[in-house]
């Protein structure tokens, strides 16, 4: 057995009614705590991505004392700085039809049926407000000339609810919570610890009351105690080694709570993206995503034959293979993000790809619009293709591929966002909530603004509100446990000094992960996944070197922390992903497919979140029914 | 949204000279001052062209300006009193921030950076020094006549030809060279200090470099015109 | 391809650091500038020697993590690239280069190439956002705002913060850093209230960070990876002039 079956789980603090009247229900049913009180409250937040920023500038300005925690040097640099599309709002500046409910409705859907009603709408809802709070930071989202905010519509959105800061909207928008966090630090409500990592969480009495932390400079472990937890840690998609994300992503802190009682939920939905720029050898380091605003006009083609090598120049026309186009002619080269991606592995598997890689061909598009109108709709990608490949796009067609680039599972949390442990809230990517299967285009930014702007500061103060909790002393046994717990780990990686680096087994887990638990998944392939998974694991804790010493600046020794987690987290993923025979969003199941290869979804079976426990042995199963009052569920169809 | 830039006067009540910004207010300033200086400056020693009666007659006359409010050469001493403060102003702010940079870098760079910004830019420090240096020689040398082999105070057109006499090439190659150096100087100086006052657009600042290379080329052009004319015995 | 890397080796702050050289070959054109560093790391790893440490992260060049001097130019010798978008395809097969941190006293050295750029953040603190607390906005559209003042206020966001204007500039200053916060701010309306104290007060924390005062020789600009013009710096002066004005309008 690979797995257990345990009591199924349901989230009691979403409030019944009405779905638009549910959030103001919420917040007026949460309780409140004295202003008076909040000063003698501290809490923990954990990550300074957008959601982990926005949350303990917010907590700050209510007064709660915040600690604030990242590994990075400064907060500035966690990786939603990375996002470069936009990010959606339900304001229905264009009048073309949008409002609250459709971009609910949209989200739902794009997420297969796999997300929480109660909680889309509340998203949709608060999106609004979190485009007035960016502009009243002075983020300079694209303009018109009329000096009003320019809208684009995104990942194939039939309205143009998207707002945007050129390619670099994440970096704005992070910039915008960033300055709102150092304003609360010079104000003295918010204290910030830059390169220490969270090793591991504290929980005393059922509650969480702190983590475990390592100050990446000096080596020093140490507790820090609190009357709540937040975890803003972001997603796990490096546990497949190469992705888009920052090098330094990791599911550390949200592992080790999964580990002191959190359950994870959906680990298997991970988004993969069609546009990248493919490995160019064995060095490859990580994956640059280009937006798929290019294939608008790009158009996607392999040989028809496979192993064709002539140059793409020499192959004429007749022998070309315009896959997408072929396939799916409604939609042609603009098909979700899902399908063009599984597209393109399959015809790389054919043994048509070039190298790994399909053709993203302007060629026609510089005949039709003109070189100019391809310069300035697409210039500065096409300078970073340039930049990173040493082929110029506007000759030769680029290539691109599939890379992972968002994970859509999480830890579970409730309506408050709070975990199966209480007093641990969980915001933003780190969590599972909001994107059901899939996640659509410009909707990771709005999510974790979302989180930490709005949604946590309402609803932290309802568990707050029976705070100060009792002092925890720091020679109570749960915290001792959890400072030896990770001290011990540490010791043992530097003791092992085996004759493997720890690079080399990520990328090798990597591989299994990509195989196996990539873009399309079998029975077969996910059982061989487990045994390459648990086999490599056990070489990692024999044959790993980690490099120098506990007491300094060691970037091995990070990494090797990170992956010993991975290990443990791509396990369980494989596992997800075998139990759910359907196939929906993200994951798609060979076994489960329409007669023309499209994912085939089970609502009678599998309509329902998946939250795994940690039992050190197999892991328990508990499902969340999914309940859908307002969108039916229906099959997707792009053709 | 834009408000009216601010004026070279307002830097008088800039109370922070202390902050790097100030100090290079203060230098920006004192430098005007000193430049507006070597205009009027050079174009008083174009009179050499006019002839001997001409060029001594302005040296006389810049002793009478005033007259009769101010006292003989009353004007003279405000003018020197300006450009004194001017100078130490200058000097102590270029000093300040120079001993603040080397604080900045205490461990240099192994591996020599190539040359990015302009030369001009880059020796701004050692060519101050030896613009300094300069201004020293020449003040004894021709406004109180002490190095001067002349040194005649009341007809200073033939101490001027007794300078540059061709056998005294040594002095004329020195004063090449600090008017050179004051071209350079000034060449980045002049854009500096336009900056430094708050000069913000790409289009201005191509201006304001271009405003100072034809400064700068003007005032040597002006400047070495008297020596060379001496040596070719244009003027004697 | 094979080359020699002279890399700045310092154990911590306080130790004496030397120029290693390293022998790398079997570099591939194709590999940007950290991921040879990666495999000289791998090596060293398995030599039993201490693997160099270099900060970096999203290695799309737009997080600001990464940052070494190559052959005494902040980034290397491509323009607008951060160190991570860096490809050997720019060197030549046999080259000797010079790898170091960025030196600034503001910068301390944390180990070989990795220093603490912290002081960055502490002129941020000191000025460099709108007092705009969550929930108190008004409706986005309530304020239309030019389309010059938000494009010229974009160009000046896109500053990463990786203090490579710090590294190349012979005063060791930050004010392109700084400049870009007051420029960015100063041209939207929502920067209005506080444009006054922004200035004075983000000038002051440079000033007291240790960093040099800029004298307007360019080479931040030249090395800047999101190409931050050097206007901004006239921008801040011109600011900074208008705030001193009239006294005591720091906030500190």
């Amino acid at each position: 057995m690979l797995f257990d079956v345990g009591a199924p789980i349901a989230d009691r603090k979403a409030p019944g009614g009405p779905i638009e009247t549910r959030w103001d229900r919420r917040r007026f049913e949460a309780r409140l705590v004295n202003p008076a009180n909040r000063r003698r409250l501290t809490v923990i937040v954990v990550g300074t991505g957008l959601a982990g920023a926005s949350a303990a500038a917010t907590l700050g300005e209510a007064g709660y004392r915040v600690r604030s925690y990242c590994y990075q040097d400064s907060p500035r640099r966690a990786h939603s700085i990375a996002a470069q599309g936009g990010i959606n709002a339900a304001k229905n500046y264009r009048n073309d039809g949008d409002s609250v409910h459709r971009l609910f409705y949209d989200t739902v859907k794009g997420g297969d049926f796999r997300s929480r009603e109660s909680n889309v709408h509340r998203l949709a809802q608060v999106s609004v407000e979190i485009i007035d709070q960016c502009v009243a930071q002075g983020v300079p989202f694209a303009r018109e000339y009329g000096g009003l905010l320019d809208n684009r519509s995104f990942g194939g959105a039939q309205v143009s609810r998207t707002f945007y800061a050129r390619g670099q909207t994440g970096q704005q928008l992070l910039l915008g919570a960033y300055q709102a966090l150092e304003r609360q630090v010079a104000a003295g409500t918010v204290t910030m610890h830059a390169r220490h990592e969270m090793l591991d969480l504290i929980v005393v009495d059922g509650r969480a009351r702190g983590i475990v932390v390592r100050d990446l400079v000096t080596g020093e472990v140490t507790t820090e105690l609190a009357d709540a937890v937040v975890l803003a840690t972001g997603g796990y998609g490096n546990v497949f080694f190469l992705s888009t994300n920052a090098k330094g992503c990791n599911v550390t802190a949200t592992w080790r709570a999964h580990r002191r009682g959190a359950l994870f939920a959906n680990p298997c939905f991970t988004q993969i993206h069609p546009t990248c720029i493919p490995q160019s050898g064995p060095h490859q380091s990580k994956l640059t995503l280009m937006s798929e605003s290019l294939r608008n006009d790009g158009r996607v083609w392999v040989p028809l034959r496979a192993g064709d090598d002539r140059a793409p120049g020499d192959i004429p026309e007749a022998e070309r293979d315009y896959y997408l186009e072929r396939m799916y002619p409604a939609f042609g080269n603009l098909v979700p993000r899902d399908i063009a991606s599984r597209a393109a592995k399959n015809v790389c598997d054919e043994g048509r790809g070039i190298g790994d890689g399909v053709y993203l061909d302007f060629a026609d598009a510089i005949v039709r619009l003109g070189r100019a109108a391809v310069e300035e709709r697409y210039g500065n990608l096409f300078e970073m293709y340039q930049r990173i490949t040493g082929e110029d796009p506007y000759e030769v067609p680029m290539r691109i591929y599939p890379a992972v680039h968002y994970t859509m599972g999480g830890l579970w949390v409730d309506y408050d966002l709070q975990s199966t442990i209480r007093g641990l809230f969980v915001i933003g990517e780190a969590n599972f909530s909001d994107h059901g299967a899939n996640r659509l285009g410009a909707s990771a930014l709005m999510q974790g603004l979302a989180d930490g702007y709005f949604v946590l500061p309402n609803t932290i103060n309802d568990y707050l509100a029976d705070g100060p909790f009792p002092t925890v002393d720091p020679t109570n046994a749960e915290v001792v446990d959890a400072l030896a717990s990770v001290t011990e780990r540490i010791e043992r990686l530097l003791a092992l000094k085996g004759d493997r680096t720890v690079d080399s087994f990520h990328r090798e887990l990597g591989r299994i992960m990509w195989d196996h638990c990539g873009m399309e998944r079998t029975d077969d392939g996910l059982r061989k996944a487990i045994g390459e998974i648990r086999s490599l694991r056990e070489e990692f804790w024999a044959r790993v070197r980690v490099p120098g010493d506990g007491v300094s600046l060691n970037q091995a020794l990070e990494r090797a922390g990170r992956v010993a987690d991975f290990f443990e987290l791509a396990e369980l993923m494989c596992v997800d992903a075998l139990h759910r025979t359907e196939s929906c969003g993200g994951h798609f199941r060979a076994e489960s497919q329409t007669p023309d290869g499209e994912a085939l979804r089970d609502d009678g079976h599998f309509s329902y979140v998946a939250a795994w426990e940690w039992t050190g042995d197999v892991p328990v199963l508990h499902r969340e029914d999914l309940e859908f009052e307002y969108v039916t569920p229906s099959q997707r169809s792009y053709k | 949204m834009e408000s009216s830039g601010p004026s070279v006067g307002d830097v008088v009540t800039v109370s922070a000279v202390r902050s790097t910004v100030g100090q290079k207010t203060l230098m920006a300033v004192s430098g005007i001052l000193l430049v507006l200086f070597l205009v009027a400056h050079m174009i008083g020693n174009l009179k050499v062209f006019v002839g001997a009666g001409s060029f001594d007659h302005y040296a006389h006359w810049l002793r009478a300006i005033g007259a009769p409010l101010l006292p003989h050469s009353g004007y003279l001493w405000i003018q020197r009193a300006v450009l004194t403060a001017a100078l130490v102003a200058h000097v102590w702010a270029a000093t300040a921030l120079a001993l603040r940079a080397r604080a900045a870098r205490p461990v240099g760079y192994a591996h020599r950076r190539p040359v990015q910004g302009s030369y001009a830019a880059r020796t701004m420090r050692w060519g101050g020094v030896i613009i300094l240096l300069f201004a020293i020689y020449h003040v004894l040398d021709l406004t109180t006549g002490h190095l001067n082999p002349v040194g005649d105070r009341a007809h200073p057109y033939g101490n001027v030809v007794a300078d540059f006499a061709p056998e005294r090439w040594y002095v004329t190659l020195f004063y090449t060279l600090a008017v050179l150096a004051v071209g350079f100087h000034l060449r980045h100086g002049l854009f500096s200090a336009v900056r430094t006052l708050g000069q913000r657009t790409a289009a201005g600042e191509q201006r304001a470099r271009l405003v100072a290379l034809l400064a700068s080329v003007g005032l040597c052009a002006g400047y070495l015109s008297v020596p060379f004319a001496v040596m070719v015995g244009l003027v004697g | 391809m094979n080359l020699t890397l002279r890399i700045w080796r310092q154990n911590g702050p306080d130790a004496k650091g030397r120029l290693v050289a390293y022998r790398v070959t079997d570099v591939s054109p194709d590999m940007s500038f950290l991921e040879v560093l990666d495999m000289l790391n791998e090596r060293l790893t398995m030599e039993g020697a201490e693997p160099v440490a270099f900060d970096h992260d999203c290695r799309e060049g737009i997080c600001g993590a990464c940052g070494v001097v190559i052959n005494g130019v902040a980034h290397g010798p491509e323009k607008a690239t951060t160190t991570c978008q860096l490809h050997m395809r720019h060197f030549r097969d046999g080259d000797t280069i010079d790898v170091e941190p960025w030196r600034a006293r503001a910068f301390p050295v944390v180990k070989d190439l990795v220093v603490d750029r912290g002081a960055l953040d502490r002129v941020i603190e000191a000025g460099g956002y709108v007092s705009a607390p969550t929930g108190s906005a008004p409706d986005a559209h309530a304020l239309p705002v030019p389309k010059a003042d938000a494009d010229a206020a974009f160009e000046a966001a896109t500053c990463i913060g990786c203090g490579a204007c710090v590294a190349a500039c012979p005063n060791g200053s930050a004010m392109l850093f700084t400049a870009a916060k007051v420029t960015h701010l100063g041209r939207l309306p929502q920067g209005q209230p506080e444009r006054q104290s922004r200035v004075l007060d983000m000038v002051a924390a440079h000033d007291d960070a240790g960093f040099g005062g800029c004298t307007n020789t360019g080479e931040c600009t030249a090395v800047c990876p999101k190409g931050i013009p050097l206007e901004t710096i006239g921008q801040l002066n011109r600011d900074y002039l208008q705030a001193s004005r009239r006294p005591a309008r720091s906030r500190s």
